[in-house]
């Protein structure tokens, strides 16, 4: 009977992944796209420097030209960019957005089946605000209650669409893991394991044992059933230590919530001891500390230029972090984990020009390809380059600046935002009320007492 | 002594030259002119703010006090520290409209946490001045970003949370910090206090057991809380007019029965209702900010209004109070049928109708970043030089020091920011801030561990 219900259960999980693809590539058969040039705009590729009076023609939703002079095919639609900025459109590799605040599945420290597609909801103004500031995809993740948390969706900003039409095809999973106050603090306060940082990390390698007890099980089995042994018997299937496996299996990326530089290095020997990778190390405001020992691992880093001291395991920040880290090889990408700095992530960008000298192109990577990479969709998005999607914005000053304003956000090479229409701005909204609670202030509010963070 | 004047002004100088051939070069100076004489900065951008921009102009200070403002050629007085601020940008000290500096250091931890005292509602004998920690490691992390004066405000719990200071962000102890001791009285009327519903037990599904749990209540009590403050006052004067018969007919002083005793709570409200002192109305929703004012006007409050994020409907009415706003935070959220950019809009709107603005960066987690509100409106309509002033001389105007402080103008006080370019840019970096003449040190926890871990290494 739990067999069945889980073998259910697992289907219908297929199904909708299957559905979303169909209806995806249903939607793109039924309008045949127009191809979309932007010209005569500063061309800010990311990966092969600025193009002054650059253009970027893009061909059925894909990058097909960079460079100096395009011009345009027939039927094309023309943007014309004259003194204004064209980058690619910005990815936040930390968000909470669009769960209808079912961030924390906080009834355990070990999670790790919870999926955030079954919390999104795509139609959160939040998601609106962030696409009117540029925003292209987002990673929404698990909250930091506990130390393994669920499983992240991965969404292109395409709002208006449907829910299943706004995620990002075929991208890989990942899963959050935490460590620190947090944890601690949830638990703690109930007089349960974990109450301390001993309890934190003794509660993660115990789960993840149990996972590689549950993996070699399957292991020998699947090896009893190659090999013709009728009499093998499948172990019991258990959600919970099928997603940790294939942590252990290289399935999932796993983005840790770690500020400390100590936890840094447990949770890096736990991997080496378990034999999985870590993705990226979200927060990371100590990672300055032990930067070299990061990038050894190849560990990205998803951070904030200058949020600090709104609990205690944020003391130690300063803002120097994100370029000392990223001048010792870490990967650096700058997030939101905030409904309010997703708007404005571009800012952020330029505050590491300021803070450590971080070169245009530097700053730039920290919002697009690197967050991509974190994400893992580099290969994808994240620049300006052939063959990549049309994911872009367009800016009427320079992004990293206090002044600019998006004026396009264009994703596949569709427009989805245009600050030039009336209202709000939308194409593909139906002026239907949107959904995301009209809290005053942010989620700063929550700092250092809620989960989020 | 002249000669060590000589040598940190040209420590400087060959800092700000560095600093010039390289602007990927953002390594911030950390030492400080040691001038016990007048300071000139010579040959950076100067931003008045009262009286336009000078390009390649002079600075003077001495004694504390700004001496000399002009072009190029101003008289530099003999053996004055000159400071070279060639392709810099000079400016005063930016003012910040509400903080919780010195309030609070972690807030997570309640023991260094003061903001608010949840017992009741009127609170408006507390004093901000009484818990206000200038040793805060906060203050150096602010101050380096060309902050030089804040207010520091309560939290917001209550609806009347307690008197506000005015700081300066540098001083040999907290008397020297504190520049105005009760400066405003805070009086919140926004979702803050709302959301609690009454505190107390019950509490289940909005419903409280203790009064006031609506915004009727949060109303009737501080209407009640100013109608005791002014019975109280009928009655001390009743009492010395008794007493002041009393020793005219007896020729002695005394009669103490009938003598009123002292209610701090009350007392605290007397200087709000004689208009001697501004009450700053927290609120955010146009209804809350028309019932606040309409209470307000009852009592002939001396008003700043804080907030307004979601009165766009009322925007003109606003404008005909006459009254100052410290807009925003501009980063609150707009509605679900707003467009985008309702809330940044606001500076602007409010400006283009008359009204005076000034900025605030409220949360101690981003004081520093005051400027880029200001900036970020300008990116919405906000004239750039209304984005200036509003963290300028319009805030120095709202708290009533606008003869020391928000302008480079003579005899203001030399708090005085030198930076690589334009003040409300998230890009600026700023190389030097001087507070009361004195050079401050442009380090903090946060450069001490920048360096420790052996700073930023050089691009590869």
């Amino acid at each position: 009977m739990a067999i069945f219900s889980w073998a259910v259960r697992l289907g219908a999980v297929a199904l909708v992944l299957t559905f979303s693809a169909a209806a995806q590539s249903a939607g793109e058969a039924q309008s045949p796209q127009a191809d979309l040039l932007i010209k005569n705009g500063t061309v800010l590729t990311v990966t092969h420097g600025v193009i002054q009076n650059g253009s970027v023609l893009v061909h059925n939703g894909k990058i097909a030209q960079v460079g100096a002079n395009i011009s345009a095919p027939a039927g094309a639609t023309v943007i014309d960019a004259t003194g204004k900025f064209v980058m690619p459109g910005i990815i936040d590799a930390h968000s909470h957005l669009a769960l209808d605040g079912d961030v924390n599945e906080a009834t355990s420290p070990i999670t790790p089946a919870m999926n955030m597609l079954d919390a999104f909801v795509n139609t959160d103004k939040g998601l609106y605000q962030a696409l009117a500031g540029g925003v292209t995809s987002l990673l929404l993740l698990h909250g930091s209650a506990n130390m393994i948390g669920g499983q992240a969706v991965v969404i292109k900003n395409k709002f208006g669409l449907s829910r299943d039409q706004m995620l990002f095809p075929n991208a890989p999973r990942s899963i959050k893991f935490a460590s620190g106050e947090n944890p601690k603090r949830v638990y703690g306060s109930r007089n349960q394991t974990p109450s301390t940082r001993m309890g934190n990390f003794e509660v993660q390698r115990e789960a993840l044992q149990q996972a590689k007890e549950y993996m070699r099980d399957w292991d020998d089995y699947n090896g009893k059933v190659q090999k013709g042994d009728k009499e093998a018997r499948a172990p019991k299937r258990d959600l919970k230590l099928e997603a940790l496996a294939d942590v252990l299996r290289g399935k999932l990326l796993v983005q840790i919530h770690c500020y400390r530089a100590d936890e840094f290095l447990t949770e890096m020997a736990m991997a080496r001891e378990f034999g999985y990778k870590i993705r990226a190390f979200h927060h990371a405001l100590e990672a300055y500390k032990v930067a070299d020992k990061i990038a050894a691992e190849g560990v990205g880093i998803a951070t904030w230029p200058d949020w600090w001291g709104f609990k205690d395991e944020a003391w130690d920040a300063q803002p120097w972090n994100a370029v000392m880290s990223s001048r010792h090889g870490v990967r650096v990408a700058l997030k939101s984990d905030s409904n309010d700095v997703v708007r404005r992530l571009n800012q952020d960008a330029g505050k590491v020009m300021r803070y450590g000298g971080a070169t245009q192109e530097e700053a730039l990577k920290m919002i697009t390809l690197n967050p991509a990479w974190i994400i893992g969709v580099d290969d994808r998005v994240g620049s300006l380059d052939v063959g990549k999607d049309g994911d872009i914005s367009i800016w009427d000053k320079d992004p990293l600046s206090s002044y600019a304003r998006v004026e396009k956000t264009i994703i596949d090479g569709e427009v989805y935002f245009d600050s030039s229409l009336p209202g709000l701005g939308l194409t593909h909204w139906k002026d239907t009320p949107m959904s995301g609670s009209d809290f005053d202030g942010s989620e700063m509010d929550e700092m250092g007492m809620g989960e989020a963070h | 002594m002249k000669s060590t004047r000589t040598i940190t002004a040209v420590v400087l100088l060959a800092l700000f030259a560095s600093a010039q051939s390289s602007k990927q070069k953002t390594r911030i100076a950390t030492s400080q002119v040691e001038a016990t004489g007048p300071i000139a900065i010579r040959g950076g951008k100067l931003l008045t703010i009262t009286h336009g921009v000078i390009e390649n102009g002079v600075v003077v200070m001495e004694n504390g006090k700004i001496t000399a403002v002009g072009p190029a050629g101003t008289a530099i007085p003999r053996g004055a520290t000159v400071v070279d601020a060639t392709g810099m940008t000079v400016y005063p000290g930016l003012i910040d409209s509400e903080t919780n500096l010195g309030l609070v250091e972690v807030e997570a931890d309640q023991m260094s946490n003061d903001m608010n005292e949840p017992s009741d509602e009127i609170m408006p004998h507390m004093h901000v001045a009484d818990a206000f920690h200038s040793e805060t490691q906060r203050i150096p992390v602010v101050r380096v970003n060309g902050i030089t004066n804040a207010i520091v405000a309560p939290g917001t719990d209550d609806s009347l949370p307690g008197q506000d200071i005015f700081i300066q962000l540098d001083g040999k102890d907290r008397d020297q910090m504190i520049l105005v001791r009760d400066v405003a009285l805070a009086l919140n009327f926004s979702a803050d206090q709302r959301r609690r519903g009454g505190r107390g037990e019950g509490g289940g599904g909005g419903i409280s057991n203790r009064f006031p749990s609506t915004r009727m209540g949060l109303a009737t009590q501080l209407r009640q809380a100013f109608m005791d403050a002014q019975d109280y006052e009928a009655k001390l004067k009743a009492g010395e007019n008794k007493k002041a018969d009393s020793s005219s007919s007896t020729g002695r002083s005394g009669g103490g029965g009938d003598r009123q005793k002292r209610d701090l709570k009350l007392e605290a409200l007397l200087p709000y209702l004689h208009g001697q002192k501004p009450v700053v109305i927290g609120a955010r929703d146009g209804y809350d900010v028309e019932n606040a004012m309409r209470l307000a006007r009852e009592f002939n409050l001396k008003v700043v209004l804080n907030h307004v994020t979601h009165s766009q409907q009322i925007l003109d009415e606003i404008a005909s109070w006459k009254v100052p706003v410290i807009v925003g935070p501009i980063y609150d959220f707009p509605r679900g049928d707003e467009r985008y950019d309702a809330v940044y809009s606001l500076p602007a709107e409010l400006a283009k109708r008359g009204v005076k603005i000034a900025f605030a960066s409220y949360r101690v987690e981003h004081n520093r970043n005051l400027p880029y509100a200001a900036g970020y409106s300008v990116a919405f309509g906000l004239p750039y030089e209304e984005a200036l002033k509003a963290v300028t001389i319009n805030p120095a105007e709202i708290w009533g020091v606008a003869d020391k402080l928000g302008s480079l103008d003579v005899g203001k006080t030399a708090n005085i920011v030198i930076a690589n370019g334009d003040p409300l840019d998230v890009k600026t970096d700023v190389k030097q801030v001087f507070i009361e003449g004195r050079s401050i040190p442009m380090e903090n926890r946060q450069t001490r561990l920048r360096d420790q871990y052996g700073g930023v290494p050089p691009a590869r």
